[in-house]
């Protein structure tokens, strides 16, 4: 009986990472061939990145203001609270900035994908759609995969630029720090491996919020039940895809660019 | 007659019968529309539709009858490639499309129109972005748009909604905003997923009325699913009017001949004939469901 239910749900995930691969890789390939759907494009890249824009700011400058909180005292005990800025900054931008930026736009939008799709495939749009003769992967996936990986790409900018002033407004208003000191730590050791390492990252964020989002919503079934049940399941998935592709994409850049 | 076997062929006009005025040949002479040969479609458990076969010929009305949960709407997916047989064949305008690639099969998507049980109206776009989906796509002018939606929009008699939104309709306007968004692109194939489901009688009679309409005015080949024997009967004992602009009652004895049925039963075709030879069947579900 368990080895039974064992069998049946590593089929059924076995099943469900194959038709994620195929539908992944179909959505990819839309972008090479027409049609292509550019409006749909810049209404996507509207609604992810300006529509994110305000909590990825405030997340951001948050975090980088417990971040300069948190380091102080620590640093306080080596008599290197100078190094606050540099400690922020590299943070940010390595980790923190692309990371939260993923999960925050991922409870934000791999949500209303996978809720939006659904409906439309519980109310039949999207049958609809393709008897009018409209492909729904050109029309509603691709153009927000590749909107999500865009958008996410600046706004990943936007939170390692708030993060830092974030911990500059904590290091010079509540620890009385120098601000030029902070500013000039966080710049100077800055590395091109750093930022490359946190701008590439939300490039694989962007595409699995996209595509997970809209993955469980295309294949919603059981009514509005369902479509409660696919948001739920694409917010899940791809948070916890976004921490493990970090997880991968730090050890082969940390492989390819070793620390100093 | 030709019962519990389904036939490809549109059966004879019955001796008695009479066409209805209308001016072109029985369906039989020409190269169906659609075809079913031997299909067969299951979902994890028994087959939904098993070793279904039968044809809708050119100008012709097919009729579907059954009850809920016989497979209907799922035989009108299979028409059109929505979904793909487990067995057998489907012939669409003569193409094999039971195997052919998604991209190669909305073309033909292009030729056809489906009317969704309820609607299937996209809610984030207004009714004329709705009614133009197909021609937006085409990148159609927008002048051009704007006079074909209209004139979608006065066949189903509800102009004054061309700026509204799916959501500030009732059922009834969305399932004729559905019929005209079907009928803008001219389909050479009609297919109605019971467009009168859920539907209070005043407002099914409106839908019905359209649908004659399309069937006497355009005479597009059409396939209907319903469960309501009623609407099926008006069908085909109606006419359009062009003159009078409405459906009036064929002359007492006379049906529509090229409208004819098919009836369902736990996914076997049981019925494939005239409006004669339903009511004369002897089979015990079609009497069942009659009565």
């Amino acid at each position: 009986m368990a080895l039974g239910t064992i069998d049946r749900t590593a089929k059924a995930l076995v099943l469900t990472v194959q038709d994620y691969s195929l539908f992944s890789w179909r959505a990819l390939l839309n972008l090479f061939t027409p049609p292509r759907y550019i409006p749909d494009f810049l209404v996507q890249s509207d609604i992810i990145g300006v529509g994110s824009a305000s909590i990825v700011l405030l997340s951001g400058f948050f975090t980088g203001g417990v971040l300069a909180l948190q380091s102080a005292a620590t640093l306080s005990e080596f008599g290197a609270t100078a190094v606050t800025g540099r400690f922020v900054s590299i943070t940010m931008i390595r980790e923190l900035g692309p990371v939260l930026t993923g999960i925050m736009v991922a409870g934000r939008n791999a949500s209303s994908m996978a809720s939006e799709l659904g409906s439309m495939v519980v109310t039949e749009q999207i049958d609809a759609m393709r008897a009018l003769g409209v492909d729904p992967m050109r029309k509603l996936v691709t153009p927000r995969i590749f909107a999500c990986i865009s958008m996410l790409f600046f706004l990943t900018v936007v939170a390692d630029a708030f993060g830092i002033l974030g911990g500059g407004a904590v290091t010079v208003f509540m620890n009385h720090q120098n601000g030029t000191q902070y500013f000039s730590m966080a710049w100077e050791h800055l590395r091109y491996p750093d930022i490359i390492q946190g701008l590439v990252k939300p490039l694989f964020s962007g595409y699995i919020i996209a595509s997970i989002g809209c993955f469980y919503g295309m294949r919603t079934t059981g009514g509005t039940e369902g479509v409660g049940r696919a948001t739920i399941q694409a917010v899940v998935t791809a948070s916890v895809l976004i921490i493990f592709v970090d997880f991968l994409i730090t050890q082969v850049l940390l492989t390819l660019f070793p620390a100093p | 007659m030709n019962e519990s076997a389904a036939s490809s062929q549109t059966p004879p006009i019955e001796p008695g019968q009479t066409l209805s005025g209308r001016d072109f040949a029985p369906a039989v002479e020409a190269r169906p529309v659609v075809a079913f040969r031997d299909v067969s479609i299951a979902f994890d458990g028994p087959p939904v539709l098993d070793n279904i076969s039968f044809s809708v010929g050119p100008g012709e009305t097919r009729i579907l009858l059954g009850p809920a949960g016989v497979g209907k709407s799922v035989l009108l997916k299979l028409v059109n490639g929505l979904l793909r047989p487990d067995r057998g064949s489907v012939l669409l305008f003569g193409e094999e499309i039971s195997n052919m690639p998604e991209e190669m099969l909305f073309p033909l998507r292009t030729r056809t129109g489906m009317v969704f049980q309820e609607g299937a109206l996209f809610d984030s776009l207004s009714v004329r972005d709705n009614v133009a989906y197909q021609l937006i796509q085409e990148r159609v002018p927008d002048d051009l748009i704007d006079r074909r939606v209209h004139e979608a929009l006065r066949f189903v008699e509800l102009d004054e909604t061309f700026d509204h939104y799916p959501s500030s309709l009732s059922g009834g306007m969305r399932r004729r905003v559905a019929i005209a968004r079907a009928l803008i692109h001219e389909p050479e194939l009609l297919l109605y997923d019971s467009p009168t489901g859920g539907l209070d009688p005043v407002t099914s009679t409106t839908i019905i009325e359209l649908i004659v309409k399309e069937r006497d005015v355009y005479r597009s080949p059409s396939l209907l699913v319903t469960h309501r024997l009623q609407d099926a009967f008006t069908m085909c004992t109606h006419r359009f009017d062009a003159e009078q602009n409405r459906m009036v009652p064929l002359p007492k004895g006379e049906t529509d001949s090229n409208t004819t049925f098919l009836m369902l039963e736990e996914g076997r075709l049981i019925f494939d004939g005239s409006l004669h030879d339903l009511v004369h069947s002897q089979n015990q579900f079609v009497r069942e469901f009659l009565e």
